[in-house]
């Protein structure tokens, strides 16, 4: 293993203590291992919460401020957090408006947010609500499994209801919102190489030079399906599909390409073109478009494509003022 | 089993975690190993890092009672470890401190907790058995150990019986498909490997038939 690191069990706290030297505009609780916004609590403003395991960055950490979260929990690598971050970040940020979680369908996130906020209802007077982030279309999604899993949706989810939340609608509003937001969108990945997690040192899972893996998720958990390595044109094809097939998309979607941490943002642009050819073919008019790593998975390469079918009142709030390390625009 | 019954005291279940905590040490890249067959790689050091924990309030500030160092057990694991199997886990020790009641636990007591520690589980983790998690351990090793504590075995004997029922379900794990967790993103890709947390569990009853019910 090669990283870039001191000690393994220090990577979380190191990196958090170089983004606080590097972005003073956050506040960051060492102890909890919270990000918050400098300013928070705000006032009358519903607090939005995300958090999950650290390794994703700039998830979620630098989507963290005005327009965005107001705080993110950092897990160890691929780890939830622990309910006791959760509960302090959200105690920090209740500005007397109520607090939303936003939590990606993993069974380790559920159940520590669920037992975060179990201790936030009987400990304080803050009001709770949760949304599950669940768009991947490689997880079958049925009554027997945990769901799907939570993947390039949370990004899109987390931008549109900062930024409601930063407009001061009532929790109630803002949790039906982001419900509708994961309802809206779809998701689908692919690796060409594994990610190394520092603590276990090797490589999570072995692929040949010629082989990908269709279906990941973020944590280098194995996908679907291997196939042999093809041009990024069938590539997006593969990505595309089980997407459209699964929810039925018209003119004005909002199509992310995310690199998994290991593709230079080249390679994302020749996928981008491919994806954008596809819906054009398809008769989907794209509306906005977002290219880069945002949720990656260490030094995973590989990229997913997700579509979230907007329609002008989603379109106006991801167009609204964000200014965060990982995502600004309109300030 | 009258008189045949050990009392199980705070020493008992100290000697109990201080083994489980060594084992898991000392296989924690194993407990890694199988989860990154099938799950994210994390098992092992979380579970490490939690157990560490726990240990470190042994040495530093051991509460005095059974249910209160049950609790303290519990609390900690909740608070470091993360992941499904810090809820999990800890959930685990929170219910066999509640289920525990004041003073040492005799064998039936044992058995008692932790079938209220089985339940919590269940009840947390939302697993039924055949879904490839510790639930497939924990349960036949809960059933073998009341079996043998009211066929009045001695408590050791009872909980190496419970400790090879716990084994036998950790092997059973292994064809069959996981509906839980993240290993249930796979499908049928998920089997094939033996379940970590059922192994880890398995782990962690063994540490008891090697500790307790034996002085």
């Amino acid at each position: 293993m090669k990283k870039l690191i001191n000690d393994p069990a220090d990577v979380v706290s190191d990196a958090l203590r170089g983004m606080a030297l590097a972005h003073p505009e956050l506040r960051v609780d060492h102890e909890n291992r919270v990000v918050f916004r400098g300013d928070a609590p705000v006032r009358g403003k519903v607090g939005i919460v995300s958090g999950g395991g650290s390794g994703h960055e700039p998830m979620h950490g630098g989507f963290v401020g005005r327009g965005m979260l107001d705080a993110a929990c950092a897990g160890e690598v691929f780890t939830s957090p622990v309910p006791d971050q959760m509960q302090a970040a959200t105690a920090g940020v209740d500005g007397g408006a109520g607090v939303l979680h936003i939590v990606k369908n993993y069974t380790g996130d559920i159940m520590n947010f669920e037992m975060a906020a179990e201790l936030v209802a009987a400990e304080s007077g803050i009001e709770v609500a949760t949304v599950v982030v669940d768009d991947d279309v490689a997880v079958t999604d049925s009554l027997y499994t945990a769901g799907r899993r939570g993947v390039g949706t949370t990004v899109l989810l987390e931008k549109i209801v900062g930024a409601a939340a930063e407009e001061g609608r009532p929790l109630a509003e803002v949790a039906d919102l982001a419900k509708r937001v994961d309802d809206a969108g779809r998701s689908m990945g692919m690796a060409l190489t594994s990610c190394t997690v520092p603590a276990a040192g090797t490589p999570t899972f072995e692929l040949a030079d010629d082989e990908m893996e269709i279906g990941i998720g973020i944590h280098g958990e194995p996908g679907r399906r291997r196939v042999e390595v093809a041009p990024a044109r069938e590539v997006a094809e593969m990505l595309l599909e089980p997407i459209l097939s699964d929810r039925s998309f018209t003119d004005g979607v909002i199509c992310f390409v995310n690199g998994m941490g290991g593709t230079p943002l080249i390679e994302l642009y020749v996928v981008y073109a491919e994806v954008a050819a596809i819906l054009e073919r398809s008769g989907i008019g794209v509306a906005r478009s977002l290219v880069g790593p945002y949720m990656t998975s260490l030094e995973m390469a590989g990229c997913s494509v997700t579509l979230l079918q907007a329609d002008d009142e989603l379109l106006r709030l991801w167009d609204a003022p964000v200014v965060t390390p990982g995502l600004r625009w309109g300030a | 089993m009258g008189g045949l019954s050990v009392a199980v005291g705070v020493d008992d279940l100290t000697a109990w975690l201080r083994r489980f905590a060594a084992v898991v040490h000392e296989r924690r890249d194993e407990l890694t190993a199988l989860d990154a067959a099938i799950g994210d790689a994390d098992h092992g050091s979380n579970l490490d890092r939690g157990m560490a924990a726990v240990v470190a309030v042994l040495d530093d500030a051991p509460p005095a009672d059974v249910a209160g160092l049950l609790k303290k057990t519990g609390a900690t694991l909740v608070s470091k470890v993360g992941g499904a199997s810090g809820p999990l886990y800890g959930t685990l020790f929170l219910r066999m401190a509640g289920a525990a009641g004041d003073g040492d636990l005799d064998d039936a007591a044992v058995a008692r907790a932790l079938r209220a520690g089985l339940d919590g589980v269940v009840a947390r983790g939302k697993a039924e058995p055949g879904d490839k998690t510790m639930v497939d351990a924990l349960g036949p090793a809960c059933d073998a150990l009341d079996a043998a504590v009211e066929a009045g075995e001695p408590l050791s004997g009872a909980l190496a019986a419970a400790a090879e029922a716990a084994a036998e379900g950790r092997d059973a794990t292994v064809p069959m498909v996981a509906r839980k967790g993240r290993a249930s993103y796979l499908g049928e890709r998920s089997a094939g490997h033996a379940d970590p947390g059922a192994t880890s569990v398995t782990l962690l009853v063994e540490a008891a038939a090697a500790t307790l019910g034996r002085s």
